[in-house]
């Protein structure tokens, strides 16, 4: 009983916030109803049995995607007036998009349901979540993990030289030197006759 | 025993298992309303217990006027928030103004339910407790952005940012920190990793000399602790990482607009994060409930062993408070980003190596 009530409750929260995601004015509110939206997608994961999917949804998509979305979306100066002007000339573009994506969901909902609708039990080996995708990840697909992680570095490495630029004539401090200085580098001794001051 | 008499046989462990919904729900509710109620009830005098040491390495006396010692000066303090008006101002986000304190609150309470406190007293023994603990602390910056941004006013907004950066980048190295214990333990359940542990305090990850050729990681797991440790300073915003509120550049960062009760659940929020850093620096490296040595100590309960280490980690945050300068923001950026995300990731190498060369396998 209790996880349908929680899967009937959950699921209702995660439909209402993806609508609002769209439907709210302001944008760093849909940004919220977004990150609501993850998190009701992680409470159906637990339901399901798969708590590292979740845990993993909350830590990467809640904890770090969301939280630069919600950067840029602060950081944003947002017309509104102007964003709404520009709605229906966008209008049959995004209902193009949206009329091809519920097509997916109708196919692949009705391959579903038209195969075997059994729930998945549960592994016989009693193997964690962890432990069936470190298995998969790290021993069956290993090579192939290790290259999405190379492509991974490769796409960080150019983000960086993409966006550095080295100007000239900027202050920067050296570390390594400020702590690396010594009393008698940075301290001199004078001896200064009373009103005749330091010369120079 | 006393541990008899601390726990009696009323407090004895549920069966879980075979319960009806219906009772399962009830009494999960029963104990976390307990446990919420204990857990506020505590931290009620370990922020005056903080205020005091703060106040003794300086050698003030600390509040000592309200109840015997001031003993009574958090509930004096409560009533004094609560009675306030609670002030909006008029260009912010209503909602978001409101809710951001109470995310913050929630997050800090959720992420006390896989917590074990003593052998079966958790909440909630997930197999992925340590992952539950990382997301849920990664989402306790929420409370801190959406009440900067919702502020509408530009130190709040800075203070947000600043946070949001700091904790974003700490939690990092406490992620890679926390993957050394776990490949050294082979488990991602809390209890599973206090249980590693047992039997004395050699075997205490902080120190880790569980046989000899465990020397060559020990000093590393030592280092490991130590990260932990100011990591969990940052993460938590205290001094001397406490940028985001650093009065004398931002007022009080996310916090300049917030009064009365809202405010109140923000610092409450702020101290349950420490609280519970220091039962993650028990549980992760210094053995949890287990006594230091086994002998002759049977009598002590475990969870005085967990409370006992949880405040001398929880006194040592207070003393740093105490002692310590603030950092400027680039120095915190470079000591997370450069110093403590190379060696942390080192030392995953490092470790993970050992496990699979030296002791040849998980356990």
């Amino acid at each position: 009983m209790l996880p349908v009530i929680s899967f009937y409750l959950i699921s209702a929260v995660a439909i209402a916030a993806a609508f609002m995601v769209v439907a709210s004015r302001n944008p760093v509110h849909s940004v919220m109803f977004l990150i609501l939206t993850f998190f009701s997608a992680a409470g159906l994961f637990i339901l399901m049995g798969a708590e590292f999917l979740a845990l993993l949804l909350i830590m990467v998509y809640v904890g770090a995607v969301a939280v630069l979305f919600l950067f840029v979306v602060m950081m944003l100066d947002v017309d509104f007036a102007e964003m709404k002007r520009g709605f229906f000339s966008y209008f049959p573009m995004g209902f193009v998009v949206a009329g091809i994506l519920l097509a997916e969901l109708v196919v692949i909902g009705a391959s579903y349901f038209s195969g075997n609708t059994d729930t998945p039990a549960p592994r016989e080996d009693g193997l964690s979540n962890i432990e069936a995708f470190g298995n998969v990840m790290f021993t069956d697909y290993a090579f192939f993990f290790e290259a999405a992680g190379l492509i991974l570095l490769v796409a960080l490495i150019g983000a960086i030289v993409l966006t550095l630029r080295t100007r000239d004539g900027v202050k920067k401090q050296n570390i390594t030197d400020q702590i690396s200085r010594t009393r008698e580098s940075g301290v001199e001794m004078v001896e200064i006759e009373s009103g005749a001051g330091i010369g120079e | 025993m006393l541990s008899n008499l601390i726990m009696p046989a009323i407090f004895d462990l549920p069966n879980w298992e075979d319960m009806g919904d219906v009772q399962f729900f009830w009494l999960k509710v029963a104990v976390v309303v307990g446990f919420v109620l204990l857990l506020s009830v505590i931290l009620a005098f370990l922020i005056l217990a903080d205020r005091k040491i703060w106040a003794a390495a300086q050698m003030r006396r600390g509040p000592n006027v309200v109840g015997p010692f001031g003993l009574l000066q958090s509930f004096a303090d409560l009533f004094k928030f609560v009675f306030k008006e609670i002030i909006i101002p008029a260009g912010s986000d209503k909602a978001l103004f409101i809710l951001a304190p109470i995310i913050s609150l929630t997050m800090a309470f959720l992420a006390w339910g896989v917590v074990p406190v003593a052998p079966g007293w958790v909440i909630s023994d997930i197999n992925v407790g340590v992952l539950y603990v990382l997301a849920i602390s990664s989402l306790g910056v929420y409370g801190i952005i959406i009440g900067g941004w919702a502020s509408n006013s530009k130190y709040p907004f800075l203070g947000a940012l600043r946070s949001a950066a700091q904790m974003v980048s700490y939690e990092v190295s406490i992620g890679f920190i926390i993957v050394t214990v776990l490949l050294v333990v082979g488990s991602l359940n809390l209890t599973d990793i206090v249980v590693a542990q047992g039997h004395g305090f050699w075997n205490w990850h902080a120190f880790y000399l569980t046989s000899p050729n465990a020397l060559l990681i020990a000093p590393v797991m030592f280092y490991m602790f130590i990260l932990f440790f100011i990591s969990a300073l940052a993460e938590t915003n205290r001094p001397p990482f406490d940028l985001p509120e650093a009065e004398s550049e931002l007022v009080a960062g996310y916090q300049v607009e917030y009064s009365s009760t809202p405010y109140l659940l923000f610092m409450f929020g702020e101290y349950l994060n420490i609280t519970l850093m220091c039962a993650m620096t028990t549980i992760l490296f210094l053995g949890g409930w287990y006594a230091p040595i086994d002998i002759g100590v049977q009598f002590v309960p475990p969870v005085l062993w967990f409370v006992a280490k949880c405040g001398f980690v929880f006194f040592m945050f207070a003393m740093v408070k105490a002692i310590v300068p603030r950092y400027r923001y680039d120095q915190l950026m470079r000591l997370g980003w450069k110093v403590f995300l190379p060696t942390s990731l080192l030392a995953v190498m490092w470790v993970s190596a050992w496990v699979v060369f030296i002791r040849g396998g998980a356990l």
